[in-house]
C-alpha cells in the first residue's frame, strides 16, 4: 500500500472516530430535564458494559473454562463490593490459575 | 485538583493493563498485514478504538475504498456518542469548552465506563483517567508490532480478562441496589447472545451490534423504570 492512500485512511479513520466522540461532549452542555432521556441516560451504561462483556468474555482468553471461572471470579469479588483494580486482577489470577492447571493436566 | 488527578491515574491503571494486552494483539496483526511498525502505533496513538482499528486495516489492505471505511467507522463507533451524551449530564462546571474537545478524543468504552461511576466528572480526574490507558494502548501496539510473540502467551491471556473484569466490577453494584438495572441487564445480555449466536445476526459488526443491544435495552428501561430523581 502506498503512503498517500495509508494516510488518507488514516485521516478517515482518525477524524471519524474523533468527531463522533468529540462533537455530541463539546456541544451538549445543558442539563437534559427530559425524564425518558434522563432515564435512558441512566441505563445506557449498564447496558453498554453488558452487552460488551457478553458473550464477548468466554471467548477472550485461550479456553472458555479459564473465561467462564475469570467470570465467575469477577463477578463474586464484585458483589462483594471490591473495587475496580481488585475484581480485575483477581479474575486475571483466576484464568492463570486455571489455564496453567489446564496446561499440565492436558500436557501429562 | 491535584489529588483527584491522582485518583484517575489510579483508576485507569487496569484500563492501561487491559489495553496493553489488547494494543499488543492489534500491533502484531497489523504487521502481520503488512503495516510498518510506525504505521500501526500511528493508527493506534490517532484512533484509540479496539474495534475500528481492527476492522480499519482490514479495508486498508484494499485500495480506495474510502466510503466503506467512513461508514464502518462510524457504525463500529455510534456507541460513543451516547456515551459523551451519557458524560456531558455529568461534568463539573469547568469542564467545558476546549477541555471537551480535547478530552472527548478519550471517551473510550472503558474510560466512560470508570468516569460514568463518579457523581461529577472533574477534568483533572479525567486528565488523570485516560494517561494509563493511552500510554498502555500506544506502548501495547509498539510492543507488538515490534516484538510479536516474544511475551509468554499465557500471561497475554490471563490480561486479556481485566477489561471484563472491570465492567462486571462496574455492573454488579448497579444491579444490587436497582431491580431496574438488573432488567436491562438481562435485557442487554439476552440481546447481544443473539447477536453473537444466532447465524444471520451474527455477521453485523460487533460495534455495531453493541450500539443496538445497549439502545435498545436501555430505552426499555426508560419506557417501563423511569428513573425518579437522579442525584
Amino acid at each position: 500500500m502506498d503512503l498517500k492512500s495509508f494516510f488518507i485512511y488514516l485521516a478517515i479513520m482518525a477524524g471519524s472516530t474523533y468527531l463522533i466522540r468529540a462533537i455530541p461532549f463539546a456541544v451538549i452542555h445543558k442539563k437534559i430535564e427530559n425524564q425518558f432521556i434522563k432515564s435512558f441516560l441512566h441505563y445506557i451504561p449498564y447496558a453498554v458494559l453488558t452487552a460488551m462483556t457478553f458473550p464477548a468474555i468466554l471467548y477472550a482468553t485461550d479456553y472458555v473454562l479459564s473465561a467462564a471461572v475469570g467470570f465467575g471470579v469477577a463477578m463474586l469479588f464484585a458483589s462483594k463490593g471490591k473495587s475496580l483494580t481488585v475484581v480485575a486482577a483477581a479474575a486475571c489470577v483466576a484464568v492463570f490459575l486455571v489455564e496453567s492447571l489446564l496446561g499440565t493436566v492436558l500436557l501429562s | 485538583m491535584k489529588e483527584s488527578f491522582f485518583r484517575g491515574v489510579k483508576a485507569g491503571i487496569p484500563i492501561g493493563l487491559g489495553y496493553l494486552s489488547v494494543s499488543f494483539t492489534f500491533g502484531i496483526m497489523a504487521v502481520s498485514y503488512g503495516f510498518h511498525w510506525w504505521q500501526a502505533l500511528l493508527i493506534s496513538m490517532l484512533t484509540v478504538t479496539s474495534a475500528g482499528q481492527f476492522a480499519g486495516i482490514g479495508t486498508m489492505l484494499y485500495p480506495g475504498q474510502y466510503i466503506e471505511m467512513l461508514v464502518s467507522q462510524l457504525t463500529i463507533n455510534v456507541r460513543y456518542s451516547f456515551m459523551s451524551i451519557s458524560l456531558s449530564q455529568k461534568t463539573d462546571e469547568k469542564f467545558k469548552g476546549i477541555w471537551r474537545w480535547l478530552f472527548g478524543f478519550m471517551m473510550t468504552d472503558e474510560i466512560f465506563a470508570v468516569a460514568s461511576t463518579e457523581k461529577e466528572v472533574s477534568r483533572s480526574f479525567f486528565a488523570g483517567l485516560m494517561t494509563t490507558p493511552y500510554l498502555g494502548w500506544s506502548l501495547g501496539t509498539l510492543i507488538g508490532a515490534l516484538l510479536g510473540n516474544v511475551l509468554p502467551h499465557r500471561l497475554m491471556s490471563a490480561l486479556s480478562l481485566a477489561i471484563y473484569g472491570m465492567f462486571v466490577a462496574i455492573v454488579m453494584p448497579g444491579m444490587k441496589e436497582s431491580r431496574a438495572v438488573v432488567m436491562v441487564v438481562l435485557l442487554a445480555l439476552g440481546l447481544s447472545s443473539l447477536f453473537y449466536y444466532v447465524p444471520v445476526l451474527s455477521q453485523v459488526s460487533s460495534g455495531l451490534a453493541i450500539s443496538i443491544c445497549a439502545i435498545v435495552a436501555a430505552l426499555a428501561g426508560a419506557a417501563l423504570f423511569p428513573v425518579k430523581e437522579e442525584a
